[in-house]
């Protein structure tokens, strides 16, 4: 997928001035995000089951290699195929010279973040296959030529009215005011195209290694229906998916479901283990996995980074920034948005074009605080400005303003003794009579100026504490 | 944890931003802890734990910063700030700071035993959780209906969110209405506001709204720089609302002028 991830600053206005977007945005913590509270809240033991979780992925992350192994020889003896690509270019070479060979022109899809990644749509399209999305949100999406603006909820920032006005224009529907309306115009639109696909792709939102099994979650149902229904079934996921057992499923899947919406369990759950056995009653003939790596080497590369590589994709972390709440998903300018977003994109895509990512948080911690794997997003996000700004890990990237080194050697200079502060305090105190009036600045000058547009601010006092204290 | 016998022994690290724009809170924080019954002092060559540089990414100078703290405190038995944001600098970033430089990272491991919040310090050091006992009849005032601002480092890296509703609950002539989303984040961030001051200024615009639909006459909170934020934008929009560090509203309610400091 083309990255817009160097436009964050224009994009995040441009979302802060949309209402609709504004208006979409505020439902979020009163919905997903206290439901996932909610949810957790009412499962025993809840911090307890998010540790297992946590220690299932550590395990599985630092033996990558070998659960990778096994995922390649259950999944065969099983009956499928397994393709470890190490870009999204062999992706997606991979997944177009199957369809092509098999003479495949419509392809269903489930939905699969790493195919967003792939833009792999744009690249069945060039080869004359149609790819139609079948969730509800992507399908949408597809329909507006846009990316999702959630991980789980692509298409939160539309209203029905944008949705009817899109299903008229390019299905010729008549205008629907009813959300049920519009589901059922999908659903009735979608049918044929389930019935006529030639193959299906899916994601995977977990793979059991012992077992070779991928696991979907939805609540739609077009999951099990992609997978399926159609000949040929090709699941594309990252190749941080595995979980060892399937003890090890159960729990992830209970963490996942209760983040991602508040259920205790979605819809549907799908497990597929290979393709149809001779005494299956349906399944397709033909299966194959495809792991991608796309970047997710550097990650686990990194140790400072690796446990980016522990996410579940449920979105619990984007309900929960307060953040993501006003710029919404499409300021991040790539597939992930949201905290998890601003430190995968840019270690995916480019650390320096993606620089401006780690510094769009104030570190409050509400990711943290909501992730079911209790990863450290904040301590990623100090690490990665430390990379752009000076680190040593990643040489190449750093792209640390000129003006914003010297501010803070200066800085460090000045109060690196009592005396310095005194010094520069006082200097301070003198230079500020130009612009304090009654203890207040009411306009900082440039490159402060904006901050004061919506804030006064305070003057130094005339007497700093430490001229105080008489102890 | 609660000190019993004899006085507990207590350095103040009293955080550049109330030391020269707050030094009032700093006062009260005296105050207060005196009335406790703390044995404060207060080394002077203190200057700032670092935060700002380390939060920039520019670890290289907030590092010798970091050093001055260790070193200035390594022989305080307790280490009480003002500032959840600063006490998380302290507590969990310096160790993650100097993870590999084990002289340091002893000393960072030693400090951050040590390290309280002024909240934390008074509940779970003194073990104090009620002062309203401490409040003579002299100091009764009109009954005022305040409201609480959760920090963001105080929640969730000190994980401290009890210590102080308890103190504020604790004040027979203060009402606590709690805002709705209360622990969400004002939208300072430090560098945050400055590089992004538009987003930061829509989450400032939300606590606002939030805060004023409660009605209180102050917004109470643990750190003076969510209150540079808070209370500036107050102030911008012409409200009424006071912005007030916890240690000003205690100080108000029990402190008494000390004997050593005027």
């Amino acid at each position: 997928m083309q990255s817009r991830i160097k436009q964050f600053p224009q994009l995040s206005s441009e979302a802060l001035a949309n209402d609709q977007i504004q208006k979409n945005l505020l439902g979020l913590y009163d919905g997903f995000h206290k439901a996932r509270i909610s949810a957790s809240e009412a499962t025993p033991n809840w911090d307890e089951l998010s540790d297992r979780g946590r220690a299932i992925k550590e395990h599985t992350i630092e033996n990558l290699d070998y659960y990778l192994e096994m995922v390649e020889r259950t999944v065969t003896a099983a009956g499928g195929k397994v393709f470890f690509a190490k870009d999204a270019a062999e992706a997606n070479k991979y997944v177009v010279d199957i369809a092509k060979v098999r003479g495949v022109k419509l392809v269903i899809k489930g939905k699969s973040m790493v195919s967003e990644e792939m833009g792999l749509n744009h690249e069945l399209e060039k080869a004359g296959i149609e790819p139609v999305e079948t969730d509800l949100g992507e399908y949408i999406i597809q329909l507006a030529d846009e990316t999702p603006f959630h991980i789980i909820a692509p298409a939160i920032h539309k209203s029905k009215e944008e949705v009817s006005d899109l299903f008229q224009e390019k299905l010729g529907t008549p205008r629907m005011t009813e959300i049920t309306d519009l589901a059922m115009e999908a659903r009735r639109q979608l049918r044929s195209k389930f019935i006529n696909a030639d193959m299906g792709i899916t994601g995977a939102n977990f793979i059991v290694a012992e077992t070779g099994t991928v696991a979907l979650v939805t609540n739609e149902g077009n999951g099990r229906m992609s997978s399926s229904m159609p000949k040929l079934h090709i699941a594309i996921t990252g190749m941080e998916k595995v979980v060892p057992s399937i003890e090890d499923l159960g729990i992830m899947l209970r963490l996942l479901i209760r983040s991602a919406t508040g259920q205790r369990i979605s819809s549907y759950v799908t497990t597929i283990t290979g393709p149809r056995k001779d005494d299956d009653e349906d399944g397709p003939e033909e299966f194959h996995l495809v792991l991608v790596d796309n970047g997710r080497s550097k990650l686990l590369a990194d140790p400072a980074m690796r446990e980016s590589l522990y996410c579940l994709r449920c979105g619990a972390c984007l309900n929960a920034c307060p953040v993501y709440r006003k710029v919404g998903g499409h300021a991040y300018g790539w597939v992930y948005p949201g905290p998890i977003g601003a430190i995968v994109s840019p270690m995916l895509t480019g650390l320096s074009d993606g620089k401006d990512l780690p510094y769009a948080s104030s570190l409050c911690g509400a990711c943290k605080e909501a992730c079911p794997v209790k990863i450290n997003i904040p301590r990623m996000l100090l690490y990665m400005r430390h990379q752009l700004a000076e680190g040593d890990n990643y040489p190449e990237h750093k792209s640390a303003p000129f003006g914003e080194a010297m501010t803070f050697k200066l800085w460090r200079f000045a109060l690196s003794s009592s005396m310095g502060l005194r010094v520069f305090g006082g200097m301070a105190r003198i230079l500020q009579k130009l612009v304090a009036k009654d203890g207040r600045i009411t306009k900082l000058p440039p490159p402060l100026s904006n901050w004061s547009k919506l804030r006064t601010f305070p003057a130094l006092a005339s007497k700093p504490f430490r001229s105080r204290w008489k102890g | 944890m609660a000190a019993s016998s004899g006085q507990v022994k207590a350095s103040l690290f009293v955080t550049c931003i109330i030391d020269q724009f707050y030094p009032e809170v700093g006062e009260s924080t005296v105050r207060v802890l005196q009335r406790l019954g703390v044995e404060l002092d207060f080394p002077q060559a203190q200057t700032c734990c670092g935060q700002p540089a380390f939060n920039a990414g520019f670890w290289s100078d907030a590092k010798p910063l970091a050093r001055r703290v260790l070193d200035h405190f390594q022989h305080s038995e307790y280490v009480v700030v003002p500032s959840g944001s600063c006490a998380t600098m302290i507590r969990i970033y310096y160790p993650e700071l100097f993870h590999d430089e084990p002289e340091s990272l002893q000393k960072a491991r030693s400090l951050a035993e040590r390290t309280f919040e002024l909240s934390e310090f008074i509940v779970d050091v003194l073990g104090i959780a009620d002062v309203g006992h401490l409040i003579g009849d002299a100091a009764q005032s009109d009954m005022q209906k305040v409201t609480y601002h959760e920090s963001c480092h105080l929640r969730r890296e000190l994980g401290a969110t009890t210590q102080s509703r308890a103190l504020i609950n604790s004040l027979p002539n203060v009402e606590l209405v709690e805002m709705d989303q209360a622990e969400v984040c004002c939208g300072f961030g430090g560098t945050f506001s400055v590089k992004y001051p538009e987003i930061s200024g829509a989450m400032l615009q939300d606590k606002l709204d939030r805060i004023g639909s409660t009605g209180a006459s102050s917004v109470v909170a643990c750190d003076c720089s969510c209150l540079m934020q808070i209370g500036g934008g107050l102030e911008k929009a012409g409200s009424g609302v006071q912005s007030v560090h916890l240690a000003k509203l205690l100080d108000d309610a029990i402190g008494q002028k000390p004997r050593a400091n005027g």
